[in-house]
């Protein structure tokens, strides 16, 4: 007896060793995963509802097409394989032979059909399926996508919480425009991924349970996930430290984050949000007052020190961006202009615009923010651009609708405001620049920004199909941008995931928890 | 016949108040620039013109004011309170999802605001100067003087951080699996925090009015009586004088009702309790006017359903009341 125990210990410690050695856990079947959102999700439908709150359920309900690693690269998923055609006009997915809805019904080709159907007509992106002009299903397992013209976005478009495959035969009872109110969007849901829908309380949680018959062969590795709907952010710090909570997503609060990065068996971090691509920024509406000089413009760069903002106001936690394109994104450039503080040139700047002193200011200007947590930022641009004669009013808004207005209706000077990428620049960067979209509600291009030549890099970025061309285009346009500065960039919005010790292989994919966790597990 | 018709009047007087209540929050909804597909695109992320326009034709948010309020009106005449715009579903499901767990949240707290409150409202009366009478109007103020969500996160800090005794969040447990009796002690658990967070206003409130009664009716003759036949102290004081002293305090409780249906809000919020608090409050930043009144609606029945209560604990309590009709 004394010897198996010693056998059994040294083995015990030999296996610890190799474990730790190697790196590479062997993932663990079943347990309940207890997550969190902070906010109540509006339905648990990612084909009708963007957004990261509906992404969470959304990608585990349902599958998507491709998904993505850490490293930009496109993983098979619903499509074991797909092709593009020379011309770029015609992208077929060849789909897994036998995935099955949470039903049971098979998941075929007219299932995409309808979801793009579904998609187009309800989803708020409309670029991401534009090109879109048909879907051909030769047979059950083959989708021809035809495009009227190359769409190389249709990549990202396709994966994550972008595209969610809905069953024809079970959301296809009302016409597809009705679908965004369908009954089974938050209650009955029958999916394509990797969990299926056991109770949506609203304010209280989602429950989700293994789906047996998912198409991956052994996965998920959790038999349940519990998403809590936790809005107060200290009571969702406390559930973390106390261990009420495994996982979350999405947490930007710097004082949470630095709190809890110092928490034993907790591990915060910033990965995981490259297709999100969420960019905090001071927007300039290029069409009114002083703001209509570039060089004004300018002026407020210089003397707003982002610095201070990454490091005393987002107390370390957000990272440094200087372009609309998200720091993560394979087609950022870091290379331009960065406009470190400097009064006198900015000073300077101002005076070159017409604009001397006049007694103790040159003009004023308005700022407005839409959300609380970003007042500061706007009291400091105000304090800052003081120095330089510039007076500030800050405008506070009621509430998020009222500042959406003002914004949509380009009825302001200056604004914070915070835009995501989502994924290709296509859907969530081109938005804010392109003059075709000038004013056309909030996060459009509200700052009133038109360049012909920014308006042909974009319109010939978003056909190009070879990537190192595009990314030559998107290099051109963060020149531009950087040298016009209808908005400056300051610094990505801090979304950190908080999981601990006990989770293992948590979703820090470029799409975070917008994408299926059927990889995660929990440890013994 | 002389309760119902009492009955009768004050629920006329109740439904044309709701009505007015209902009229002007309409209008003041509508007054504030932006709605509800403002926030469904900030939800999304973004949205298209065409997108918004088509979210304001299908809700009829692009009709004239007077058309708009005519028929969300029309609907709660027809006990219809409409469609909740954000969470796309019918206001009244919504709310009758959330509204048990608020009605455990404000009676229980409400009760044991009362029951506490009158304990040490009682006890230091008995010595007005003493310490303990001292430290009661010491904790009480605090109680009362401190805004909720402070105190609630001090609690959760405390016994929730530190102690580990009870849960931050929610109502109960998932992983809890067991019987009635096991899913009720699991919310019982998590009840006790936002409990007394929200208790603590109003413990002061009714501690301080239960001393000052007490005091008076320990000055009374028919208490000197009760002294003089030879009754033991306690008995005197919780049987005699207490029952006299109640009357004031739960008159208060009664009137004290909607302060803890709106003190409920901010408690819900700082410990995610799934009741109409959370949902009012983000339904105010959603714009969502439909669930907002609502939500309104069924508060203001829940205050009058609280009085009514109030009312016939008072006639149960105080044989003078019970002989009265009105």
């Amino acid at each position: 007896m004394k010897h198996f125990m010693r056998t059994l210990l040294t083995s015990a410690a030999v296996a610890g060793l190799v474990a730790s050695a190697t790196q590479a856990e062997e993932p663990v079947r079943g347990g309940t995963l207890v997550s969190v959102m902070g906010s109540n999700p509006r339905t648990l439908n990612g084909a009708v509802q963007s957004g990261i709150v509906t992404g969470y359920p959304a990608a585990q309900l349902f599958a998507s097409p491709l998904r993505y690693d850490e490293d930009w690269t496109p993983q098979p998923y619903l499509a074991e394989s797909w092709e593009i055609s020379e011309d770029g006009l015609s992208f077929t997915l060849n789909l897994v032979k036998d995935a099955v809805f949470h039903d049971g019904q098979p998941i075929t080709s007219e299932d995409i059909a309808f979801s793009i159907d579904v998609i187009k007509a309800n989803h708020p992106f409309k670029t991401m399926f534009a090109p879109v002009e048909s879907v051909e299903t030769p047979d059950a397992h083959t989708a021809i996508l035809k495009l009227s013209r190359p769409h190389p976005a249709l990549m990202l478009a396709i994966s994550g919480q972008l595209m969610s495959i809905l069953p024809k035969h079970i959301y296809g009872d009302v016409p597809v425009e009705e679908v965004k109110s369908h009954p089974r969007n938050n209650e009955n849901v029958v999916g394509s991924g990797p969990f299926k829908l056991v109770e949506f309380k609203s304010g209280e949680h989602v429950i989700l349970e293994r789906f047996d018959d998912f198409f991956i062969e052994g996965r998920p590795y959790l038999d349940r996930v519990v998403l809590r709907i936790i809005t107060d952010v200290s009571a969702r710090t406390i559930a973390y430290e106390n261990g009420e909570l495994h996982m979350g997503a999405f947490e930007s609060v710097p004082q949470m984050v630095n709190r809890l990065k110092g928490v034993d068996g907790i591990t915060v971090t910033p990965e995981g949000y490259g297709a999100i691509g969420p960019l905090d920024w001071l927007a300039m509406n290029t069409q009114r007052g002083p703001l209509k000089d570039k060089r004004v413009r300018q002026a407020i760069a210089y003397a707003v020190d982002k610095k201070f903002i990454q490091n005393a106001l987002m107390q370390g936690t957000a990272a440094d961006s200087r372009t609309g394109i998200h720091p993560d994104s394979p087609f950022y450039y870091p290379d331009v202009p960065t406009y470190d503080l400097d009064l006198d040139k900015a000073k300077a700047l101002l005076d070159e615009a017409g604009f001397p002193m006049n007694g103790d200011s040159r003009f004023s200007l308005t700022i407005d923010f839409g959300w609380p947590g970003v007042k500061p930022q706007v009291e400091y641009v105000k304090a800052a651009l003081k120095k330089v004669g510039i007076d500030v009013e800050v405008r506070a808004s009621a509430d998020f609708p009222t500042w959406a207005k003002r914004m949509g209706e380009m009825d302001f000077d200056m604004s914070w405001d915070t835009v995501f990428n989502w994924g290709d620049p296509v859907i969530g960067v081109h938005r804010t620049y392109v003059s075709s979209n000038i004013g056309k509600g909030v996060w459009s291009n509200t700052q009133g920004y038109s360049n012909a030549r920014v308006d042909e890099l974009l319109a010939m970025a978003a056909v190009e199909t070879d990537p190192a061309k595009r990314k030559e285009l998107y290099k051109e346009f963060q020149l531009i941008i950087a040298d016009e500065l209808p908005v400056y960039h300051t610094n990505t919005l801090p979304y950190h995931t908080v999981y601990s010790d006990k989770v293992g292989n948590p979703p820090l994919g470029i799409w975070g928890t917008s994408t299926p966790i059927d990889m995660t597990y929990l440890k013994e | 016949m002389a309760l119902l018709q009492n009955l009768l009047i004050r629920s006329f007087y109740a439904a044309v108040l709701l009505l007015a209540v209902l009229i002007l929050n309409f209008s003041l909804m509508h007054l504030a620039p932006g709605d509800v597909a403002d926030t469904i695109a900030q939800s999304a992320g973004g949205a298209d013109p065409e997108m918004l326009a088509q979210i304001r034709a299908e809700y009829g948010l692009d009709q004239p004011f007077l058309v708009q309020l005519g028929r969300y009106i029309g609907g709660v005449l027809q006990f219809d309170l409409g469609y909740s715009y954000f969470y796309n579903r019918p206001v009244t499901d919504l709310i009758l999802e959330r509204l048990p767990a608020t009605l455990l949240l404000v009676f229980t707290a409400q009760i044991f605001a009362l029951v506490l409150g009158v304990f040490l409202g009682a006890m230091s009366a008995q010595k007005p100067q003493g310490w303990l009478s001292h430290l009661v109007t010491f904790i009480s103020l605090f109680g009362y003087s401190a805004p909720v969500f402070w105190t609630g996160i001090l609690l959760l800090i405390a016994f929730s951080l530190n102690l580990h005794w009870f849960p931050v969040a929610g109502m109960r447990d998932v992983t809890v699996e067991g019987g009635f009796w096991v899913q009720a002690l699991d919310i019982a658990r998590h009840l006790v925090l936002p409990m007394i967070t929200l208790a603590s206003i109003f413990i002061a409130l009714y501690s301080r009015l239960a001393r000052a009664t007490m005091m008076e009716v320990l000055q009374s003759d028919f208490v000197r009586t009760a002294h003089a036949k030879g009754l033991p102290m306690r008995h005197v004081v919780y049987r005699h004088a207490l029952s006299n002293a109640m009357s004031p305090v739960v008159t208060l409780a009664g009137l004290q009702f909607s302060a803890v249906i709106s003190g409920a809000v901010l408690v819900e919020a700082v410990f995610s309790w799934p009741g109409l608090g959370t949902l009012a409050f983000q339904s105010i930043i959603a714009r969502d006017t439909p669930t907002i009144l609502g939500i309104l609606f069924f508060s203001a029945l829940v205050v009058i359903v609280g009085n009514l209560l109030t009312d016939q604990v008072l006639r149960m309590m105080d044989p003078r009341i019970r002989g009265r009709s009105a």
